[in-house]
C-alpha cells in the first residue's frame, strides 16, 4: 500500500486510474446473444406471471423474454418499452431483487430466478445500438404541455405525451437532463455514459424542447406555466437533503452524498475526485449504499456505513448490503450519530447506539473520520406547490394534484416506492390521464 | 458389476453397445479409437461393390436441431455409404477383427440388387474375418436414388430376395437394418425374417429437412442455394424407433426374431429401453458423434447399476416389457385416474392451469392467492397437466380405488377389468357366450 492510498484527509488519486476503471466497470455485465437464450430458456412462461404483477410498469415479461428466445430482441425491447420508456436504464438499476425477480417462480423453487433485468438490457440494448426509435408521433394535437423536471417521470411523462400529438416543453433545473440516472445512481450501473444516451435516444419521439437551468421559483413559476400551456406535471423530484441535526454537523468534511456522487457521475477523471481515508456515511437507503461503495472504490481505507434502525429495516435491499460488505464496506446498524467531533474539519463522528424504536441505549462509540456523508433522505423544495401531503405534493388517481390542470409524479409525489422504476410508471399514468384530460 | 456380455445372433461382444453403421466407423483409425474407449461392437460403414467410389457433397453434409444451449436434439445428414475403396475397408477390417478378437465386427454392404453383386462381395467379406454383415436396405438419402438403400427397403419382396441370397452365398449371421420410411415397420421385418435373415436392425434415419434458411429460402443444410432430404437421428427419432422395435418384438408371426435397437440412443437408460421392448442390442451412433466415444463408458456403467440394482441379468431384460406393449383397445377402461398437485412442491408457475384451461378440461381451479389445485368432477386424468409442470413429480396421477365414485362420471369405479372389446359404447363389441 503507498503513501497516497494511507494519506489522511480528503485526496484523490489514492488508487491508479485502471484499478478505479476496473471497480466502476459495468456491476452486471452485458449478456451475449447465446447467454440471452440460454437465460430466456429458463423462463416458464408463468400464468398471470407474478413477474408482471411486481414490476410498477407492468412489463409482459413472460412475453419478452419469449421473444428473445426466439431471436427477436427488437421485438422483445418493443414489449418492454411499451411500457416502460426508461426500460434500459430501469434494467441497470431496479431492485429486481425485490421486484421481479423475487417472486420469479424460480427463486422460489431454486433460488435462483430468471436473469429478468439482464435480459431486459440485452432486449433494450439491442435496439438503442440500431439506433432505432420504435414509436411514432400522432397527428399534432395543439395541446401544450410543461413537464417540470427531466428525471424519470418528467421524461417518461413527456415521451408518452409527445407520442400522442401534444407539444411538450420540459424544465429542468440541472444543466443536463435525465435527473437521478444522470446525477444520482453509481457509476457502475450506468456506464458508457448510458444515461445521456437514453435521452438522446428517447427524444427522437420529436415534439419535446428541453429546456435546462430551469429553475421553479426562480426561473419560472408554477403559475405561469399554466397560463402558458394546457397542462402541468410536476417532477422535479426531491432538492433537499435532510440535516443530521447534531452538533458539528456543518464541520468542514461534511457533505450530502447526494452532491458526492452528482460529482462523481460528472467528474471525467475519476482519479481527479477527492475521497477520504475514513470515511462515515449516515443512513440506510440507495444513497448510502452508493456513497458507500464508490469511496471504497476511490481508494477509501475505512468505509463504514451506520444506519439507527436494525438491519431489516433499511431501505437498501438485501443485495446491495451484501454488494456493499463485498467491497469491504463496514456496516453498523442500530446507532444513530449524536456529535461530529473536530477543530474546524470533521475528526470524528459520535454515535449512540439506539433500539429499533430509537429509544437511546446510553451506550456510545467514535469512528474516526476525515469525510462524512449525510445520507438521511431528501426534501421536497419550492414554494406555490399544490397541495402536500405529508412532505410531498398530495396526488389522487393518475398523479392528479389539488391544483386543476397541475399533476405530478416521482419522488416529488406522494405515494409510491421512490424508485426509477415507479417515478417512469407515475409519469407515463399521468401522460394518460393528461390527454384523457385534454381530449376527453 | 452386472456381466454385460451379449451374444447375439451367435456374435458375442462384451456389452450390447455397437456403434452403428456410419462416420465413425468409417476406418480403422476410428475404430480402434472406439473399441480401446470401450465399445463392444461395430458395424463397418457401409461398403458398396468395387469400383470407383462413391463421391459426398463438398457442402455441409449434416444439419441440426437444438434446444436453447445448443444441446443437439436431432441431427440428419446427407452422407453417403462409404467413399474410400473396397481393398482398403476389407484390409482394415481385417486388421482390427485380428487386433480386437473379443469385440463384434459386422460389416454393413450395399450393392446393386442383383444376384450377382451379391455373390461377388460377400466372400471378400468372409475372407475378413468379420462376425457378421448388415443390410443397409435404410439409407434413405443419395444411394436410394440409384435403386439402393431404402428404394430396396420400400419394396418387401426385393428385402426376401437379397436376404435369400446373402444367406445362399455367405454363412455369415445375417441382419437386415430397416428404413423407418413405410407405413408399417412390420412388412419389412417380415419380409427379412421370411428371407431367412439371423436378424433385423431399426431404425435407420427418417427422411426429413432440419430446417430452412429463411434468407436463402432453402432447405439446410444448404449446398449452393439447394438442399434435399437428409436422414434424421439422434434423441429426437428415440420414440419413433421404440415403437418400431416393440411392433415387430410383439408380434406372432416373427417370434424370437432377433432385433438390434437403433435410434437416439444416447444414455444407459435409452439403451434399457429399448432392450426392455426387445432388442438383444443397441446401435449408437449420434451420441457417440456429440460427445466422442468416451461416452460408452457412461452406457456401461449406468446398464450395470441398473441391473445390479434390480437384481437382474441382460437376458432378463430383453423383452421384458414386450408383454405390455397392448392395443388401445385392451387398455382397462376401468382404470381412474385423477390429478393429484403436490402444494408443498409446486413453484404456482400456473402452466398446468393455463393447458389444463385453454387446450384440456378445465379441471384446474386457481385461487386468488395461486394455489392450483384439480377438479375432480372435471378431470379425465389426460396427463397434459403432469407433461407441462416443470417440477418433476409435483403433479401425479393417483388412482381412484374400485368401488369408489368417479366424480366426474357419477359412476362407482368396477373392480373388474373392462375394456373398450366389451364396453356397451362399442357396437362391435363381445358377447359372453350365451
Amino acid at each position: 500500500m503507498d503513501a497516497k492510498a494511507l494519506a489522511p484527509g480528503i485526496k484523490p488519486g489514492r488508487l491508479d486510474g485502471e484499478l478505479i476503471a476496473a471497480g466502476f466497470s459495468d456491476l452486471h455485465p452485458p449478456l451475449d446473444g447465446h447467454e440471452a437464450h440460454v437465460a430466456a430458456d429458463r423462463c416458464y412462461f408463468c400464468h398471470d406471471a407474478p413477474c408482471v404483477t411486481a414490476c410498477p410498469t407492468d412489463i409482459d415479461i413472460p412475453l419478452f423474454i419469449r421473444q428473445i428466445s426466439t431471436g427477436m430482441p427488437e421485438a422483445a425491447a418493443r414489449t418492454i418499452l411499451e411500457q416502460n420508456i426508461l426500460g434500459g436504464m430501469c434494467a441497470r438499476v431496479c431492485p429486481t431483487e425485490t421486484l421481479c425477480e423475487e417472486v420469479c417462480v424460480r427463486e422460489t423453487a431454486e433460488g435462483k430466478p430468471v436473469e429478468i433485468g439482464r435480459l431486459q438490457r440485452y432486449a433494450t440494448d439491442t435496439v438503442m445500438a440500431k439506433g432505432v426509435h420504435p414509436f411514432m408521433r400522432a397527428a399534432p394535437t395543439g395541446k401544450r404541455i410543461a413537464v417540470v423536471g427531466a428525471g424519470p417521470a418528467g421524461l417518461a411523462c413527456a415521451h408518452r405525451l409527445a407520442m400522442k400529438g401534444h407539444e411538450v416543453t420540459i424544465y429542468e433545473a440541472r444543466p443536463k437532463p435525465g435527473g437521478l440516472n444522470e446525477y444520482g445512481i453509481a457509476a457502475y450501473k450506468s456506464t458508457e455514459d448510458f444515461a445521456a444516451r437514453e435521452v438522446d435516444w428517447l427524444m427522437q419521439i420529436g415534439g419535446i424542447t428541453l429546456r435546462e437551468g430551469q429553475v421553479l421559483g426562480r426561473d419560472i413559476t408554477l403559475d405561469g406555466l399554466r397560463e402558458a400551456h394546457d397542462a402541468v406535471f410536476l417532477g422535479m423530484g426531491l432538492g433537499g437533503v435532510n440535516a443530521l441535526g447534531v452538533s458539528g454537523d456543518d464541520r468542514e468534511g461534511v457533505t450530502d452524498a447526494v452532491d458526492f456522487i452528482a460529482d462523481l457521475r460528472q467528474v471525467s477523471d475519476l482519479a481527479a475526485l477527492p475521497v477520504g481515508r475514513d470515511v462515515v456515511v449516515i443512513g440506510g437507503g440507495m444513497t448510502a449504499i452508493d456513497a458507500a461503495v464508490q469511496s471504497r472504490l476511490l481508494g477509501a481505507m475505512n468505509v463504514t456505513l451506520v444506519y439507527r434502525r436494525s438491519r431489516e429495516r433499511m431501505a437498501a435491499s438485501r443485495y446491495e448490503q451484501d454488494l456493499a460488505a463485498s467491497k469491504g464496506v463496514h456496516i453498523i446498524c442500530g446507532a444513530s450519530p449524536v456529535a461530529v467531533h473536530g477543530n474546524g474539519t470533521v475528526r470524528e463522528v459520535e454515535f449512540e447506539f439506539t433500539d429499533d424504536d430509537l429509544a437511546p441505549t446510553g451506550e456510545r462509540f467514535r469512528l474516526p473520520a476525515d469525510q462524512v456523508f449525510r445520507a438521511i433522505g431528501q426534501t421536497l423544495v419550492g414554494e406555490g406547490l399544490p397541495e402536500l401531503s405529508g412532505r410531498k405534493i398530495a396526488v389522487s388517481g393518475a398523479g392528479r394534484t389539488t391544483v386543476d390542470g397541475v399533476w405530478a409524479g416521482g419522488d416529488c409525489a406522494a405515494g409510491g416506492d421512490d424508485l426509477t422504476v415507479t417515478a417512469v410508471a407515475e409519469g407515463r399514468d399521468a401522460a394518460e390521464d393528461i390527454h384523457a384530460r385534454l381530449m376527453g | 458389476m452386472a456381466d454385460l456380455t451379449t451374444n447375439f445372433v451367435g456374435i458375442t461382444s462384451p456389452n450390447p453397445f455397437w456403434l452403428a453403421s456410419a462416420p465413425p466407423t468409417d476406418k480403422e483409425y476410428n475404430v480402434r479409437r472406439a473399441f480401446e474407449a470401450g465399445w463392444g461392437g461395430v458395424v463397418w460403414k457401409t461398403l458398396g461393390e468395387e469400383g470407383p467410389p462413391v463421391v459426398n457433397v463438398n457442402g455441409p453434409r449434416y444439419g441440426a436441431v437444438w434446444g436453447a444451449d445448443r444441446q443437439l436434439l436431432g441431427l440428419n445428414n446427407i452422407e453417403l455409404i462409404t467413399d474410400r475403396p473396397l481393398e482398403v475397408n476389407l484390409r482394415e477390417i481385417a486388421a482390427v477383427k485380428r487386433d480386437y478378437p473379443d469385440r463384434a465386427v459386422i460389416v454393413s454392404l450395399m450393392v446393386p440388387c442383383t444376384e450377382e453383386a451379391w455373390k461377388t462381395i460377400l466372400p471378400l467379406v468372409e475372407e475378413t474375418g468379420a462376425d457378421g454383415v448388415e443390410l443397409n436396405f435404410g439409407c434413405p438419402h443419395g444411394m436410394s436414388e440409384r435403386g439402393m438403400g431404402s428404394a430396396v427397403g420400400q419394396v418387401p419382396e426385393y428385402i426376401t430376395m437379397v436376404t435369400r441370397w446373402v444367406k445362399q452365398y455367405s454363412n455369415l449371421p445375417c441382419i437386415v437394418k430397416l428404413t423407418p420410411n413405410i407405413t408399417d415397420i412390420r412388412k419389412p421385418a417380415m419380409a427379412a425374417f421370411e428371407g431367412g435373415a439371423d436378424a433385423v436392425s431399426l431404425i435407420n434415419t427418417i427422411n426429413s429437412i432440419t430446417s430452412v434458411d429463411l434468407d436463402l429460402f432453402a432447405p439446410e443444410p444448404t449446398i449452393d442455394g439447394k438442399g434435399a432430404h437428409g436422414g434424421y437421428c439422434g434423441p429426437a427419432v428415440k420414440p419413433i424407433a421404440l415403437n418400431m422395435v416393440a411392433e415387430i418384438a410383439r408380434d406372432p408371426e416373427m417370434p424370437g426374431l432377433p432385433i438390434s435397437g437403433i435410434g437416439g440412443v444416447t444414455t444407459w437408460k435409452d439403451a434399457a429401453e429399448f432392450l426392455a421392448l426387445g432388442a438383444g442390442n443397441v446401435q449408437v451412433c449420434t451420441a457417440a458423434m456429440t460427445y466422442g466415444f468416451k461416452v460408452v463408458q457412461e452406457m456401461i456403467s449406468g446398464l450395470s447399476q441398473y441391473l445390479d440394482d434390480k437384481g437382474m441379468t441382460l437376458d432378463d431384460l430383453v423383452g421384458r416389457a414386450v408383454p405390455n406393449v397392448s392395443d388401445w383397445q385392451n387398455l382397462n377402461l376401468n382404470y381412474v385416474t385423477k390429478a393429484r398437485i403436490d402444494q408443498d412442491a409446486c413453484i404456482k408457475c400456473g402452466r398446468c392451469y393455463a393447458a389444463c384451461e385453454d387446450t384440456s378440461h378445465q379441471a384446474i381451479d386457481m385461487s386468488e392467492d395461486r394455489v392450483f389445485t384439480v377438479k375432480d368432477d372435471e378431470c379425465v386424468a389426460c396427463n397434459l397437466c403432469v407433461n407441462v409442470c416443470p417440477v418433476e413429480d409435483c403433479i401425479t396421477m393417483e388412482r381412484v380405488e374400485a368401488g369408489a365414485t368417479d366424480e366426474r362420471t357419477g359412476t362407482v369405479v368396477p373392480a373388474e377389468f373392462g375394456d373398450w372389446t366389451t364396453h356397451p359404447n362399442n357396437p362391435m363389441r363381445r358377447t359372453a357366450a350365451e
